[in-house]
């Protein structure tokens, strides 16, 4: 404990942004520019998620559209096209464009802060991947106006966002709807793997004195793991997406079938980059989760070891698991068993996980602010999704299961249930850290609930119809199946969920306003970034902290019984 | 009242005829019995570990006259941990071996000699059905025999696909196979019971990858041998003038460009075989009945049934339109 020494927040006079504008708050265009230019991380951060933030609501409209078109059998909201458009925009958006960079966001803005440092390892790299991010985002969705030429209407494109060979050949997919949805994810992949890059560096070579690696906050390694899957992951998919191009636009035949290509290849590297893809998102979730949960039951993690030895286990078996997503392709009996082990083994360290935060619990003193109880809801949302995940690994489940509506409920409990709930958990908790300000518990509460139940409603009874035969990806479907009644009661659960979004950014607005100060250390944390002041100044430490425990702020309140 | 009738059709919908659960087919039969154990497995998981957590959160909750002290810190317990690793070993042992028994049940099952081959050809937005064995092509409508215990035919299909990837899927009879194009896979079924069994394309595949649907017709072994036999004739030569005159004009137009009937020049591959078509209950993959007038409004403007079928409408005049359903007609 005498070895660790904490600054007191607060600023050194002069160095703080206000101070830098020279008092005032300077023109529009200055403040503008700022933000353009900036290579500070929590800038960067900032921008990251209210990037995000704006194709969450975009991937949503886009979503509450293709919810009206399924409320009953055979209805004309949309066409076919616009329908297969939408499909495929709503899972794009969502995956790479909200959830990837939103994690990304906030592992910027809490990174360099839990490990005591001023910035990440590579501002100007920082800087950068954000832009190509956001050109990717910007780009994909030109395709709406610019998808066939400005000549007629725009298309977007509609391949689903697995978007299988030989569908995107040329031959079935004209025009370059395809092309946006190709090079876009090109874009948006190099900056995933800037960031992921930068976030690697920084772990391992940029923490304050003290803080080694078995010190770093969970959310730190679980940023790391997910880094890594990031490098490992997304740039087989980048390579993929450049054949694809090279097949369209320099006479390849990767996956031109007609001439020789292969439609399996595109499912191996589509996949074998896909389902690292739901750990690259849920690692951060689970950081997210392993601060939360100790702070509101006033515990220290149990089993930070086996939570670190946990999370990087099943980012390497993740990594073998990718043709669970291909039982049905006709692989022969030895692989679909292989292939089943593996799945099923992922199990095993996430069952380890879900105890140990159990064990958290147990025995502390849960309060139920709203960023815990979103944290609370994730570990039984959670615990559903890796039980039917379970379900989808036993190959011949999945021969029935593969592509219906119950693999479409399995994932969105997975984004949705697992990682959107975690991601408003850290919005909760870390918002004043931002801001200065508290969000307001009231409209918390509200939100959490009203999403909590539309959540439910849509995803639990979205499993049925898939058991009944209803195969994902399609506009319309006959009365006479029986999927009526329970498409409507999904319908009407994503608009529910679609209300407590609406006053979850009403609050976001109304509390940066009105909201209660927070001070440094709102919820009696731990971590390094509640020594700082809320907003942190530009430097975040006055002096770079020194720290002997992977709790620094308890050994701080508690000199008498230090970590 | 309300409640009693959201009840009644939750469980008509639960008894829907696309239902995994209610099989009528050896491999489905398979697959609901290792669903439903592994159904049982991961509901005890969830209760077990639903509980603990319910109840760690109910007991350990902060209460309003708490002292603001910290409760104990634990840090971990190697012991406890170690337990919680092996238990989901065993678990994952058990589902594992027995799963595998299933696949290899399922994908190395012996092909008896009395096994009916069928080749199903995927195309946008329709299947093509080929038995080889009897120089038969049909579309959309599969018909097979009934197969049983003590005369066992069940049907061995071989899928592929002409354009993209498609997959087949009838709930009721087998898991879904992909048809994927310059590849061959493997699907067999032995159905129980006659009846007609739905199913439809289950992987997108293109616009009207919703409306790619699927029947399979179970027939006893007598009415699948007259459905062979009726199938394997040449096309009716058509009687009336008006069929007359719409053969020619058929048979002028780009209809036969895509289009065979058999017996006569038309002879194109794109499109599904016509020489029987009136012996099939649905136009357009199941898109709409197959009555003249649906026949006719389907020729004059495809788009109508199915925006996004690959078929153009050729303009044709209201008395063209006519003829040709005329002639149609005939090709019983």
């Amino acid at each position: 404990m005498s070895e660790s020494s904490i600054p007191l927040p607060g600023g050194l006079p002069g160095t703080t942004r206000q101070d830098a504008r020279s008092g005032a708050l300077g023109s529009v265009v200055e403040l503008l520019h700022e933000w353009v230019v900036t290579v500070d991380h929590k800038q960067i951060g900032i921008l990251y998620i209210l990037y995000s933030l704006v194709m969450f609501v975009v991937g949503g409209i886009e979503v509450l559209l293709i919810r009206l078109q399924l409320a009953g059998p055979m209805k004309h909201v949309v066409s076919a096209e616009v329908y297969n458009r939408l499909f495929t925009m709503h899972g794009t958006t969502m995956i790479f464009f909200v959830a990837m960079p939103i994690f990304v966001g906030f592992g910027n803005y809490l990174v360099p802060l839990m490990l005591g440092v001023r910035d990440m390892a590579f501002p100007r790299l920082n800087a950068f991947s954000l832009w190509l991010t956001v050109f990717g985002g910007l780009l994909l969705n030109y395709s709406f106006i610019g998808g066939t030429g400005l000549q007629g209407a725009g298309t977007a494109p509609d391949v689903g966002w697995f978007a299988y060979a030989p569908l995107t050949e040329r031959a079935f997919s004209r025009g370059h709807s395809t092309d946006f949805w190709a090079l876009a994810l090109i874009v948006s992949g190099f900056g995933s793997l800037g960031a992921a890059i930068n976030f690697i560096t920084t772990a391992f070579s940029l923490r304050c004195k003290g803080m080694k690696l078995f010190r770093m906050p969970l959310f730190v390694w679980l940023m790391v793991v997910s880094s890594v899957l990031v490098i490992l992951a997304v740039s087989p998919l980048t390579a993929a997406q450049f054949m694809l191009v090279i097949d369209r636009y320099l006479g390849g035949h990767f996956f031109d079938t007609q001439a020789g290509g292969s439609a399996m290849i595109w499912l191996h590297f589509f996949w074998i980059f896909g389902h690292p893809e739901v750990y690259v998102l849920i690692m951060p979730a689970f950081g997210i989760a392993s601060e939360v949960i100790p702070v509101f039951s006033r515990k220290a993690i149990f089993g930070y070891p086996a939570m670190v030895a946990a999370s990087s286990c099943i980012g390497f078996v993740s990594l073998s698991v990718w043709a669970h997503h291909m039982f049905t392709v006709g692989m022969s009996a030895p692989s679909n068993a292989f292939f089943t082990l593996s799945t099923m083994l992922v199990g095993i360290p996430t069952g380890i996980k879900i105890f140990n935060w159990l064990a958290t619990l147990w025995g502390g003193k849960i309060s139920f602010s709203t960023a815990m109880s979103f944290s609370l809801a994730f570990l039984f949302q959670f615990l559903i999704a890796g039980l039917t995940g379970i379900m989808l690994a036993v190959a011949p489940f999945n021969w029935q299961l593969h592509n219906s509506y119950f693999v479409v409920a399995h994932f969105h409990y997975v984004i949705v249930g697992a990682i959107v709930f975690m991601i408003f958990a850290g919005f909760y908790y870390w918002y004043p850290k931002v801001t200065g300000r508290m969000l307001d518990e009231k409209l918390g509460k509200l939100h959490f609930w009203l999403f909590f139940l539309g959540f439910h409603l849509t995803f639990d009874v979205m499993h049925v119809p898939g058991i009944l035969g209803m195969p994902r990806q399609i506009y319309t479907y006959e009365a006479d199946r029986g999927w009526g009644t329970l498409n409507l009661l999904v319908t009407i659960g994503s608009f529910i969920q679609a209300l407590a979004v609406i006053i979850f950014v009403a609050n976001l607005v109304i509390s940066y306003f009105r909201g209660k100060a927070a001070g440094p250390d709102p919820w009696d944390a731990w971590t390094l970034e509640w020594t700082t002041a809320s907003p942190p100044p530009a430097y975040n430490f006055a002096v770079e902290p020194v720290v002997s425990s992977a709790r620094p702020l308890w050994d701080l309140k508690h000199p008498q019984d230090p970590d | 009242m309300l409640r009693n009738r959201f009840f009644a059709m939750a469980l008509a919908g639960l008894d829907s005829q696309t239902s995994i659960f209610s099989p009528q087919s050896g491999p489905a039969r398979s697959i609901k019995a290792v669903s439903l154990l592994t159904l049982g497995v991961t509901s005890v998981i969830f209760v077990v570990v639903a509980s603990l957590l319910l109840y760690a959160i109910v007991r350990f909750r902060r209460r309003p006259n708490d002292d603001g002290s910290e409760p104990p810190q634990v840090f971990g317990s190697t012991q406890i941990e170690l337990s919680w690793t092996i238990i989901p070993v065993l678990i994952v042992t058990v589902l594992f071996l027995t799963t595998t028994r299933v696949i290899f049940e399922i994908q190395d099952a012996a092909k008896p000699k009395s096994a009916i081959d069928v080749t199903v050809v995927g195309h946008q937005f329709w299947w093509e059905v080929r038995y080889p064995g009897f120089h038969v092509t049909t579309a959309n409508e599969l018909h097979v025999p009934v197969s049983t215990a003590a005369a066992p035919t069940p049907t061995f299909m071989k899928l592929t696909s002409a354009d993209v990837i498609h997959s087949f899927w009838v709930p009721q009879l087998a898991g879904k196979t992909d048809l994927i194009p310059n590849r061959i896979n493997e699907l067999w079924m032995n159905p129980e019971a006659t009846g007609i069994y739905k199913g439809q394309c289950a992987q997108f595949c293109g616009t009207e990858h919703a409306l790619m649907l699927l029947r399979v017709y179970v027939q006893t072994p007598e009415e699948f041998a007259a459905w062979i036999r009726q199938q394997q004739m040449l096309a009716a030569v058509p009687a009336s003038d008006a069929a007359q005159q719409g053969r020619r004009e058929f048979e002028t137009q780009a209809c036969i460009n895509c289009h065979t009937v058999n017996g006569t020049v038309a002879n194109g591959r794109f499109g599904p075989d016509l020489t029987h078509l009136m012996s099939r209950d649905t136009l357009a993959s199941g898109a709409a009945a197959n009555t003249p007038e649906n026949l006719a409004r389907w020729i004059d403007d495809p788009d109508m049934y199915k925006h996004g079928s690959l078929m153009p409408a050729m303009h044709l005049t209201k008395t063209q339109v006519d003829q040709i359903t005329a002639y149609l007609v005939t090709l019983k």
